[in-house]
């Protein structure tokens, strides 16, 4: 990013790195999201845990805007997508645990019960 | 110096964790690189200035989400080698889309950082304040009731997976509270007199 047009006085940038370090770090993670989706489409758990990469991502995303452009809201919306994620996964968990406990199994191909 | 140093090391190890996440072959190390990954993730908030989101990142993910991750993949007796089969099939595509994705996100920043936007800022943060009491006086005033929705949404989330959750066993005899509660001494006890050598019926 060019020095000359750095807005923020955020407390990250004080030497070299800047805000589109922490872009692109959010931005690797969250393609690494998706590609897990698709590497590991037939194992839901691992599924859950790349939703959680993504999840992650957003947030690096959020906190280093908010940080770079010191605006406090980034981290508020932070918390949310946090306090989302969480029941997110709550509930993602108890679902396959009594799909679990129906079927047996957790492959994703097998879902299809409620097919018309 | 040292920020430069702290940035590039959490940020590598945060993404060789989420590779290694979406690569082991065993879910249960998925798991615990995905607790790497938000510990590194968590560093990358402390060089950003945001304790306490960085904190709640240790807390609630490390402490709850991916423990709770971690029962569900030892309960389910699942043979996840057999979900691997179909991997060499997925690949190919899953990079193709990875790719054009990042290459979308690239030009998307470039562009971003050319166009020079000035942002109008929401909740200036304020200086010489702790971070988490810059965050409550946000987070109570102007997004009180954000916050409270999201109290509500973990309510939510609680109940609906206790009752996703929840069973009747038939193969075992709980504890009846409620009949507990209702017996009175006249149920249980009985006064006797019995007469000499006649003994007493029960």
């Amino acid at each position: 990013m060019d020095p000359s047009v750095r807005w923020g006085d955020g407390i990250g940038n004080a030497v070299m790195i800047g805000l589109g370090h922490y872009l692109a770090v959010g931005a690797v993670l969250f393609v690494l999201g998706v590609f897990g989706i698709f590497l590991n489409r037939k194992n839901i758990i691992v599924i859950l845990m790349a939703i959680e990469l993504i999840l992650l991502s957003v947030n690096i995303n959020l906190v280093a805007f908010s940080s770079f452009l010191g605006d406090m809201v980034g981290q508020v919306f932070a918390m949310f997508v946090l306090t989302v994620a969480a029941g997110e996964a709550a509930i993602g968990l108890a679902i396959l645990v009594i799909y679990f406990r129906g079927r047996g199994t957790i492959a994703v191909d097998d879902i299809h019960q409620m097919k018309g | 110096m040292i920020q430069a140093f702290a940035f590039y090391l959490f940020a590598t190890l945060c993404i060789a964790s989420g590779v290694m996440t979406i690569g082991s072959r065993n879910p249960v190390h998925s798991v615990l690189w995905l607790i790497l990954a938000f510990f590194n993730a968590a560093g990358l908030f402390l060089t950003l200035g945001a304790e306490f989101i960085a904190m709640l990142l240790v807390i609630v993910y490390v402490g709850a989400v991916a423990v709770l991750f971690l029962f569900v993949v030892m309960m389910l007796d699942v043979d996840f080698a057999a979900l691997r089969a179909g991997i060499a099939k997925y690949w190919p595509f899953g990079f193709a889309l990875a790719g054009v994705l990042l290459a979308e996100i690239f030009f998307s920043v470039v562009a971003w950082n050319v166009g020079g936007l000035q942002p109008a800022r929401a909740a200036p943060t304020p200086k010489a304040v702790p971070n988490i009491e810059a965050l409550g006086a946000v987070l109570y005033t102007r997004y009180l009731y954000i916050f409270e929705g999201a109290g509500l949404v973990l309510l939510v989330a609680m109940i609906g997976a206790i009752v996703l959750t929840h069973r009747k066993r038939s193969d075992v005899r709980p504890q009846n509270v409620s009949a507990q509660v209702r017996r009175r001494p006249e149920d249980a006890v009985v006064n006797m007199d019995p007469g000499v050598g006649q003994g007493v019926r029960l």
